[in-house]
């Protein structure tokens, strides 16, 4: 192709801008952002955590949850503007420093809870998010589909998924 | 020897990279200065497009193109038709935007280009197009009628496609018959909605003249192909990387996708990166859908319930165009007999045009309706011949004498005759029966009845036609550095866990741990002879090529360790990633060996020293490498199968109704399957399981509603039902490994199995369970609470 000259191409949109501060994993940031910034956008491609991901942008299959305050929540359906001044969280933060996965990861890996890959960081998330909270754990089949009820998978079928959530539990000591 | 790697349950070697949020799917790739698209698409099933102006959109901040069909050059044509058949008359495929007319709501129209996706989704909404709507028929059965308004005005009766097979001589089957059963059966659109929507992202390199595409495919390999036809480009000057992919289905194998062209172009033209990453909108409006056929069968049987004749006649909606040929209704006519004997058939189908996106394979690719046709035929001939339905089918099935089973006359997808080449079928049936309980269930059902419960017993047997050709590849290497074996093929990968079962082939033959061999597919520039992941093809397919391939690389190692460990070739074994002598502690590292076998100038490293000009081992009396002779331990080797290899199983589920609230929960689901051998069982779980999740949606939840106008009334995920693990039951599986002849790792696909017997298992179950209030019939899936109320209601319940 022969070589033409370059377009010219504008470098910003017009929409109004906010500055928005928060922890992300433990990080205080700053940045300066559209007003209508999702925080899933915010993480991914401000910041470069492209381990949230984003399945459907209406809040229902929950690619997208990370912890906000401790508290797992949909980042499609957060504004970054919303999340000034929270605490996030995302899969980026749950295994080590050194890579080695924490429980949760671990025992998706061991039971093949996963095979895209794509939900599962928003799946680690919310599962995390419950270990978290004290008190006991439902373990039955219905307890862990209901943890599980606001996750869509499209590949494993769900029920290594279940397991995963079981053996977590044993290697948490939570069992 | 270590331990066998072929059969275990290694975990996976991606896992950790996913779990850790470190995968890397096309968003993810970090293209400073990337620009953005979006789509305007039609709101109009059929309409003219009188008009479009452009110019507020052009006007608005943060645009940098907007193109139209005008505005695309070579680029406004018909996209590839990438399947002819002779069956097709005028085959249609679509322009990237639409000229002149649209065909489905949802059509691309035009493409915006922007510094951010919300500005061009902006742009688009400000983009003014006047329709002038034309009159459409969404039933599948009236728009074949004379007086149909037509989808293209240059095709009567909307018929896409008419193809007729003949095996053995059905006439005189039906002539001979002492009982026929006719039924009429359909199945209902669905879509994949892989959690990953389709992306693709695209940069060119004037400098180099280089084309780099990120796209979400499932077959990188022909999408290089198609870019450098399409843009005159060297093939070697087109890169295509699929890398991690969410999910497929199928749906990501149809190519070309408007945007796949339009993004490349798009980058070309404005010399920045330009990413196209589709919403879950467009993937209901834009992507690829499938299921909707409605069967006519007849079965020409004997008393005794043995069945010697089947005519099958249906219509399968193809939406508004027919880029991928007749493969999924071929699928489907070719599987239509099941694992049944059944030795004449006639199936004849019609392609209908409907103004809807276009329909392509999605997972099941035709079985789950082939199968939905013949099973709930034979449940009902079992009924009016006053069998149970385990003995009918058991009369029926093919047993292992008569493998391999042809039947004349009849192509499948991949043009070669369908040949059932083995199994036990009988032995599956019986297994379900066991672990369901068949045998106890009638007084199970009676106590529940008592109770006011409605419990019934669904079955169904399936067939899958797998490992289609033409052919893969691999490519296995030692890295004389590390000592770790890099593999190479020509597929992608969707979450299937080909980096670990390849590694596991590999490693057997090399002695080496899977975790020590590194699987690149994906990437035309790593390997780019090949096909695409589609039809339960990759372990069959490539897993042959890569064990081919691996085989000849230990023969080299084996060969160069003997002469370092001066003992005859049969003195050596592999394992521990090195090569040993036989009962001795003497051993040389795969390393060194790699090391050893590619003669050195320059030692950049300890090991390397071994292999210079003025080391020890080093030849003086010829060339370092004779003639014929390659450095280093690597082959590339291909496998091309003689036809396809038949998988197949038994489902069944004990299913309860509940006649006041119409809703069905399935208490118990079994799966009896066999793939032949198993290259990891865990992993051969995890397909089947997922088929089965899809499976329950079809038969239950996932219905496209499409309106009369043909808008899509459900284009969400909150609106289009994919079950969550609330939907799941708990499943048992069952394996049977019944090697295949045909391959040498006597391997068959898995992929596609779990969900093509779930709609006729569930149909199945139900009208057994409400049994006691009449003989409901349920011919129709996704099977809702709607049609279950309907059948009480019409019965005076």
């Amino acid at each position: 192709m022969a070589r033409t000259m370059r377009a010219a191409i504008p470098d910003r949109s017009a929409d109004p801008e906010v500055d928005v501060s928060m922890t992300v994993n433990g990080e205080a940031v700053s940045r300066t952002v559209s007003v209508r910034m999702l925080l899933s956008d915010f993480l991914r491609h401000e910041l470069g955590l492209t381990g949230t991901h984003v399945g459907c942008e209406h809040g229902v299959c929950g690619c997208c949850t990370v912890l906000i305050d401790g508290r797992a929540g949909r980042s499609c359906l957060t504004l970054a503007v919303q999340a000034n001044g929270y605490d996030i969280r995302t899969i980026e933060s749950v295994a080590a420093a050194d890579g080695t996965l924490h429980p949760v990861q671990q025992a998706f890996k061991e039971c093949h809870g996963l095979q895209c890959g794509y939900c599962t960081p928003g799946m680690v998330m919310n599962i995390v998010a419950r270990f978290e909270e004290p008190g006991k754990l439902d373990l039955s089949d219905e307890g862990i589909r209901d943890l599980l009820s606001g996750n869509l998978c499209r590949c494993t079928g769900y029920l290594n998924i279940i397991a995963a959530v079981r053996r977590a539990a044993e290697l948490l000591g939570r069992a | 020897m270590s331990t066998r790697q072929f059969g275990a349950r290694v975990e996976r070697n991606i896992d950790p990279k996913l779990l850790r949020g470190e995968g890397a799917f096309v968003d993810d790739i970090p293209l400073p200065d990337a620009l953005h698209v979006a789509f305007l698409r039609s709101p109009h099933a059929r309409a003219r497009i009188v008009a479009i102006d452009t110019s507020a959109a052009k006007r608005y901040p943060g645009v940098a193109a907007i193109y139209t069909s005008d505005d695309i050059g070579a680029l406004d044509v018909e996209m590839p038709l990438l399947i002819p058949h002779p069956s097709m008359k005028n085959p249609k495929t679509q322009r990237p935007l639409a000229r002149g007319d649209v065909h489905y709501v949802g059509q691309t129209v035009a493409m915006v280009v922007a510094v951010d996706r919300y500005t061009a989704e902006d742009a688009a909404a400000l983009i003014e197009v006047e329709y002038a709507p034309l009159p459409l028929e969404m039933d599948l059965t009236k728009a074949l009628t004379d007086d149909a308004p037509l989808v293209h005005a240059d095709v009567p009766n909307n018929l896409a496609a008419h193809f007729v097979q003949t095996s053995g001589n059905p006439d005189d089957a039906f002539a001979r018959a002492e009982h026929v059963t006719r039924i009429t059966v359909q199945v209902d659109r669905s879509t994949a909605a892989p959690m990953e929507c389709r992306a693709v992202a695209a940069r060119w390199d004037a400098v180099s003249g280089e084309l780099t595409v990120w796209d979400g495919t499932q077959t990188p390999i022909s999408v290089r192909g198609g870019l450098a036809s399409v843009f005159e480009l060297d093939e070697d000057k087109v890169r295509v990387i699929a890398p991690d992919v969410g999910g497929g289905f199928g749906q990501k194998v149809l190519l070309f996708y408007p945007d796949e062209l339009l993004v490349p172009m798009a980058a070309m033209r404005l010399g920045r990166p330009v990413k196209y990453i589709e919403d879950r909108r467009e993937n209901f409006l834009g992507s690829s859908q499938e299921r909707t056929q409605i069967h006519t069968i007849e079965l020409a049987a004997l008393r005794t319930g043995e069945v010697i004749g089947l005519r099958d006649f249906f219509l399968h909606d193809t939406g508004a165009f027919i880029p991928y040929g007749i493969a999924v209704a071929q699928v489907a006519s070719t599987s239509i007999a099941g694992p049944y004997r059944i030795p004449n058939i006639l199936v004849e189908f019609k392609a209908v045009y409907t103004p809807t996106v276009q329909v392509t394979p999605y997972r099941g690719c035709g079985r789950p309706q082939a199968c939905f046709a013949i099973e709930r035929a034979m449940d009902q001939l079992a009924e009016e011949l006053g069998l149970d339905r385990f003995e009918i089918r058991r009369r029926n099935l093919i047993e292992e004498s008569q493998f391999p089973y042809a039947r004349e006359g009849l192509l499948f997808a991949d043009g070669l005759k369908v040949t059932l080449d083995s199994g036990r079928y009988g032995k599956a049936l019986a297994m379900a029966a066991a672990e369901l309980g068949a045998e106890n269930f009638a007084a199970e059902q009676a106590k529940a009845r008592a109770e006011g419960r409605y419990l019934g017993l669904g079955l169904a047997c399936y067939v899958e036609g797998t490992g289609l050709g033409p052919y893969e590849g691999g490519h296995v290497k030692i890295h004389p550095i590390t000592g770790k074996v890099y593999v190479n093929t020509g597929l992608s990968t969707q979450g299937q866990g080909h980096d670990t079962v390849f590694a596991q082939i590999v490693a057997d033959q090399l002695g080496v741990s899977p975790q020590d061999v590194i699987v690149v597919e994906g990437d035309t520039k790593a390997f780019e002879w090949g096909v695409a992941t589609f039809a339960s093809r990759a372990a069959v397919v490539s897993g042959n090529a890569i064990h081919k391939t691996a085989i000849i690389v230990r023969n080299k190692v084996i060969e160069a360790a003997a002469n370092m460990l001066d003992v005859d070739p049969d003195q050596i074994e592999l394992r521990d990633s090195a090569a040993w002598v036989k009962g001795s502690n003497r051993f040389a590292p795969l390393a060194a060996i790699a090391t050893a076998s590619n003669p050195l100038r320059y030692a950049f490293n300890k090991a390397a020293q071994a292999a210079t000009q003025f080391a020890p081992a080093s030849k003086h009396d010829g060339p370092p490498l004779a003639d014929g002779q390659a450095p280093g331990l690597e082959a590339t080797d291909y496998y091309s199968p003689s036809r396809s290899t038949w998988a197949y199983g038994v489902h069944g589920a004990i299913i309860e109704v509940d006649p006041g609230l119409c809703t069905v929960k399935i208490r118990k689901y079994v799966c009896i399957h066999d793939c032949g051998n198993m290259i990891n069982p865990m992993i051969v779980e995890g397909q089947v399981l997922g088929g089965i999740a899809q499976g329950i949606g079809g038969a239950l939840y996932e219905h496209l509603d499409y309106q009369a106008d043909g808008n899509l009334a459900n284009a969400s995920l909150m609106d289009f039902l994919v079950p969550y693990a609330t939907e799941i039951p708990n499943v048992s599986i069952l394996h049977l490994e019944t090697p295949t002849p045909l391959n040498p790792l006597g391997v068959k696909g898995v992929g596609e199995a779990g969900c093509i017997a779930v709609g006729a298992v569930v149909a199945s179950g139900v009208e057994d369970a409400l049994r006691p209030f009449g003989a409901l019939k349920f011919h129709q899936v996704p099977l809702s609470p709607n049609m279950i109320s309907r059948a009480l209601e019409a019965v005076g319940c």
